[in-house]
């Protein structure tokens, strides 16, 4: 009898761990979904673009949302807007310089008033952004919407097991703040850049 | 035809194939673009993201140099002098 409790006792602590251990969800989509949106106010209309090269990875753990932590990366040179010509200034020297900084990085440090109803947790992102090589510490409202065994119908192919992580939010930065044109063109292009995240992360099961 | 209205009427087809060409393409009252956002949304996630189509919009600059270009002509046409017709001796 002992025998038989011992590996059945050790196996159920096992499976205890594993539904207790945070998950990471990859950023990086096989279906070229992930972007963060950004927008300016400008001469005429307001410069509105896409940043589409996402990774990173994010820790949660459905159990305790709070202590959710990772990374996300987007690819400077990624950045899209309409115009062409707006595009190559944009990722030229004197704005972005997309050469000498490649990676757009959100790092998520701490989760603040994590509120979590069925599959959805609200809370305030505790973390540091780094834009043209200047890292800053900043707070950003987001959702986090937890969809368990949903990979493989995304991917359309039901079969495949995992779990994915949607993360959305929105804030607002000052482009000077990161040593873009600080102080210069504000009556062209205002100082304020509105960012929109809404991104999803994989966790398929092996 | 004489020069002045050559210049006249290169100047009205031209305003009027640059105002065509713009409101044929959409009127778009911004910059132009080399390429559309249009708005798709993931079944599952839920997530509206931006995807791009290729395609030409031009924006008030094309207009604007268009009609610039016309009201040049058509300037031009003034200060250019009427040649007299030739009349055949008898």
């Amino acid at each position: 009898m002992k025998t038989l409790l011992l590996p059945l006792l050790a196996s159920l602590s096992l499976a205890a761990t594993a539904v207790a251990a945070p998950v990471s969800f990859d950023f990086k989509d096989p279906k070229g979904v992930n972007a963060i949106q950004f927008s300016l106010d400008s001469v005429l209309e307001p410069i509105a673009g896409t940043a589409s090269g996402i990774t990173g990875k994010v820790n949660f753990d459905p159990a305790n949302p709070a202590a959710t932590t990772g990374k996300i990366v987007a690819a400077t040179k990624s950045l899209v807007v309409p115009n062409s010509m707006m595009n190559d200034h944009l990722l030229g020297n004197d704005w972005l310089n997309a050469t000498a900084n490649p990676e757009i990085t959100f790092e998520l440090t701490k989760l603040d008033g994590a509120k979590t109803t069925k599959n959805v947790t609200t809370a305030t992102v505790i973390g540091k952004f780094t834009l043209k090589g200047v890292t800053k510490e900043i707070k950003v409202p987001v959702t986090l919407t937890y969809l368990a065994d949903a990979f493989g119908k995304r991917i359309n192919k039901p079969e495949v097991k995992g779990d994915l992580l949607v993360v959305r939010g929105e804030f607002t930065i000052n482009r000077g703040d990161y040593g873009i044109q600080p102080g210069k063109n504000e009556d062209k292009v205002n100082p304020e850049i509105k960012l929109s995240l809404a991104v999803v992360g994989s966790a398929p099961k092996a | 035809m004489n020069l002045r209205t050559t210049l006249r009427a290169a100047a009205l087809v031209l305003l009027l194939a640059t105002v065509g060409f713009w409101a044929a393409k959409g009127a778009h009252r911004g910059w132009s673009q080399n390429r559309v956002q249009v708005s798709r949304t993931d079944e599952v996630t839920g997530i509206v993201f931006t995807a791009y189509e290729v395609r030409f919009v031009p924006g008030v600059e094309v207009l604007g140099a268009g009609v610039a270009l016309s009201a040049a002509l058509a300037a031009a046409s003034i200060f250019v002098r009427s040649l007299p017709t030739q009349k055949s001796n008898p």
